[in-house]
């Protein structure tokens, strides 16, 4: 660890002299840094970490040490089509794009609505509305946060930043496309930024995807603020390559009366981390947290899920799934904290797996800590196989194994997807995950949007129902 | 058509059928009858292929096929159904999917070309009408929340959209009332042709006054002690299954 941290040191030193222009914030970095000195990075004793440390995955043991790069300027411009095919078009949002750690424009940095929505560079936001930004941007109690959110904050390169003004209403959803096309060693660090203002509306599509890399590590922030009647659907997708460690971690704090969804799919990676802090701050709040995770071979998944009610009258719902197969290995954590005077409140969590096979590794760890007297709580965890009854009695109807797993599986996994409510996101969805069931769907497919070939399917799953 | 011959089945090593023997042609219609847990529905597993009954000695024989040579999907898209007498519930599948993906294997198998949405939707339509079953309910979940009735009609509806050569309904008449009954047997008729063969069991004669069967045998600790006309079934009805046991138990003394 002490050359990883030493490279830390190196990569700082180059950020502050080199990259010094596109970034502001110094000062907010000399404290990410001086915490990491203190923190480090997570290691596997640590509670939080037991389950899968990832100190073992950033520097191998077994391995020659290779430093990881930051790349400290953004690439020359050039379309991004030109290097990643997207059919993103087709799911009728407006898309903006991260390569390798920057925000990807031609002398537009911040694109400025006619409605007063403003997506761009958080970087660029950071200068022009300081006052936005500042109010909402890095407020993490320094105290509760590990050392990756200390090293983002030290070596963070660039994010987008989204603004809704208040009583504004986005009927087109925005996606952001986070994209990793480098045979370098790299580490990559945004620091996102949404704010979503009062009875104002929002759907976000947010995809990490990957054209070529080589063990990556990408470690993001994203702060997401809903205020008063705010709402935000936030669909979270993630197909990278079997060697990259991604890890995310979202903050959500919520106004009253806003709601927040969240649907986190994963369907390839190497490691990734997904950790969601949702803090109900006034009453009348809404947050509702969705995953579905499909991970085969030696890909392992975690889902931190932290939801805290910090007033009365609040709600949550947490519905996270599974399917592990191979050696993968699965980790659900769910925390929910119900604060001694947050009376009333209603909160739920269930986590479903399904191990296919003795090797896949799957935990799941409910935690409910509950102050309040008057509320409403349930978890439930489940981790089992196919149901064997139900496979046998589609195979009594001519289906083959192979189909009745598929059938089983997809049925388990669509329960998630079709909470999504952009019709064309969630068809695609739909179609990807049985392209993934059926072992079509890997990282070599260049975007994760795209289209099945409608010739090839294994199986062909009808989505036309009766109507009469 | 099924020849089943001297056919031992035992389950974690306790013994349910004893030497069953029975032998069905095509176009013929059979009965089963008798009291609870003498080994009808083991029966009617063993010949779909469930795993967890050990099958000790003796041969079933389909289409002059060793049943035990194929798997459990084999046996369905060779022509056999069967009407469980406990439908299972596989939430999240509905029906449709459910059985365009089953009737598509069975063509496939059959060298037949898959059907395609719209040419399968309107066979939907169509097979629905022989059991009355409602539009909403084919598109739920296979069994998920049905009735007892729903689940037996549920069969019967896949079994028209399946056309099997054999079909074996286990128990399709519990549960049912009057109305429904005469719904699931109609289905059943309309599907008999000469070409196939049924083996409704049952253990009240009512069924069989919609279904009328050319023989009815009498299951009783795990073998068949009688077989005989519809009459049988009348009998048994009037005189009650203490009719059987004393009579067993009495060949049996007279055997040793
Ligand atoms: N899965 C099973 N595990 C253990 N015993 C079983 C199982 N299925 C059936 N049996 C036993 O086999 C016997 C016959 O049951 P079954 O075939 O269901 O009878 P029937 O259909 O004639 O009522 C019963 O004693 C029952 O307890
Ligand atoms: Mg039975």
């Amino acid at each position: 660890m002490e050359r990883f941290n030493q490279t830390i040191e190196e990569l700082y030193q180059e950020m502050i002299q080199t990259g010094s222009q596109q970034i502001p914030c110094r000062e907010l970095r000399d404290q990410g840094m001086a915490l990491f000195r203190e923190k480090g990075i997570p290691h596997g004793k640590m509670e939080k970490w037991r389950h899968k440390a990832i100190d073992t995955l950033l520097v191998k043991p077994d391995q020659p040490f290779r430093p990881y790069r930051i790349q400290t300027e953004p690439s020359p411009y050039q379309p991004i089509d030109q290097v990643f095919k997207c059919e993103i078009k087709n799911i009728g949002t407006i898309s903006y794009h991260l390569l390798n750690g920057w925000y990807v424009h031609q002398n537009k940095p911040l694109d400025v609505w006619e409605n007063g929505v403003i997506v761009g560079s958080i970087n660029a936001a950071y200068q022009q509305f300081p006052e936005l930004v500042k109010k909402h941007f890095n407020q993490l109690d320094p105290e509760k946060q590990d050392g990756l959110i200390a090293l983002n904050q030290a070596l963070f390169t660039d994010g987008v930043f989204i603004y809704v003004p208040d009583n504004v209403v986005v009927e087109t959803p925005i996606q952001i496309v986070s994209l990793v096309d480098t045979l370098q060693k790299l580490m990559i660090q945004h620091h996102h930024l949404v704010i979503v203002g009062k009875n104002s509306q929002l759907s976000l599509v947010h995809c990490n995807d990957s054209v070529h890399e080589e063990n990556s590590f990408i470690n993001n922030i994203l702060e997401i603020n809903l205020e008063a009647n705010a709402q935000l659907h936030y669909y979270k997708m993630e197909n990278k390559d079997a060697q990259s460690i991604l890890v995310n971690n979202t903050f959500v704090n919520q106004a009253a009366d806003s709601r927040f969804t969240s649907n986190m799919i994963t369907f390839n990676c190497g490691y990734v981390r997904n950790s969601l802090e949702v803090h109900l701050n006034e009453e009348g709040a809404d947050a509702n947290l969705y995953g579905l995770y499909l991970v085969d071979r030696k890909q392992y998944i975690d889902n931190q899920v932290n939801i805290v009610h910090h007033v009365p009258h609040c709600t949550s719902n947490q519905i996270y799934k599974g399917i592990a197969d191979d050696e993968a290995g699965a980790n659900f954590s769910g925390h929910i904290y119900v604060a001694k005077d947050a009376q009333q409140t209603a909160a739920y969590q269930i986590n479903r797996n399904i191990a296919l096979t003795d090797e896949a590794k799957i935990t799941t760890r409910p935690f409910l800590e509950i102050y309040a007297d008057d509320v409403k709580c349930s978890h439930g965890a489940t981790i089992g196989q196919l149901d064997e009854n139900a496979m046998f009695y589609l195979r009594t109807r001519g289906i083959c194994l192979r189909n009745a797993r598929m059938l089983l599986m997809f049925a388990f996994a669509n329960e998630i997807a079709n909470l999504v409510l952009i019709e064309k996101l969630r068809e695609r969805l739909n179609d990807m995950i049985k392209r993934r069931l059926s072992g079509e769907l890997t990282i070599c497919d260049q975007c994760m949007m795209n289209c099945a070939d409608k010739e090839n399917l294994i199986y062909d799953i009808d989505t036309t129902r009766l109507r009469s | 058509m099924l020849k089943i011959q001297n056919l031992h089945v035992s389950i974690h090593g306790k013994e349910i059928l004893k030497g069953v023997n029975l032998e069905v042609k095509r176009g013929e219609v059979h009965a089963i009858m008798g009291p609870n847990g003498t080994g009808k529905s083991t029966l009617a597993s063993v010949i779909a292929g469930k795993e967890i009954f050990d099958v000790t000695e003796g041969t079933i024989t389909y289409k002059d096929k060793n049943i035990f040579d194929l798997s459990i999907e084999d046996r369905a898209r060779e022509g056999i159904f069967i009407g469980f007498q406990y439908p299972v519930e596989i939430p999240g599948v509905s029906i449709t999917n459910f059985m365009r993906t089953a009737l598509n294997e069975i063509r496939t198998y059959r060298g037949l070309e898959p059907l395609g949405a719209a040419q399968f939707l309107r066979l939907m339509e169509e097979k629905k009408k022989i059991v009355e079953l409602h539009s909403k309910l084919s598109e739920r979940s296979v069994n998920e929340g049905f009735s007892g009735g729903e689940k037996k009609k549920n069969e019967i509806f896949q079994m028209a959209v399946l056309e099997p050569e054999l079909a074996i309904l286990d128990e399709t008449d519990s549960g049912l009332d009057i109305d429904a009954l005469r719904v699931v047997a109609n289905g059943v008729n309309q599907l008999r042709s000469p070409e196939n063969a049924t083996v409704v069991i049952t253990h009240y004669q009512r069924l069989l006054d919609y279904i009328v069967p050319d023989v009815v045998h009498i299951l009783f600790d795990g073998k068949i002690v009688k077989s005989g006309p519809k009459e049988l079934a009348m009998e048994l009805e009037e005189k009650g299954y203490d009719w059987i046991k004393s009579e067993y138990e009495q060949s049996k003394l007279s055997g040793k």
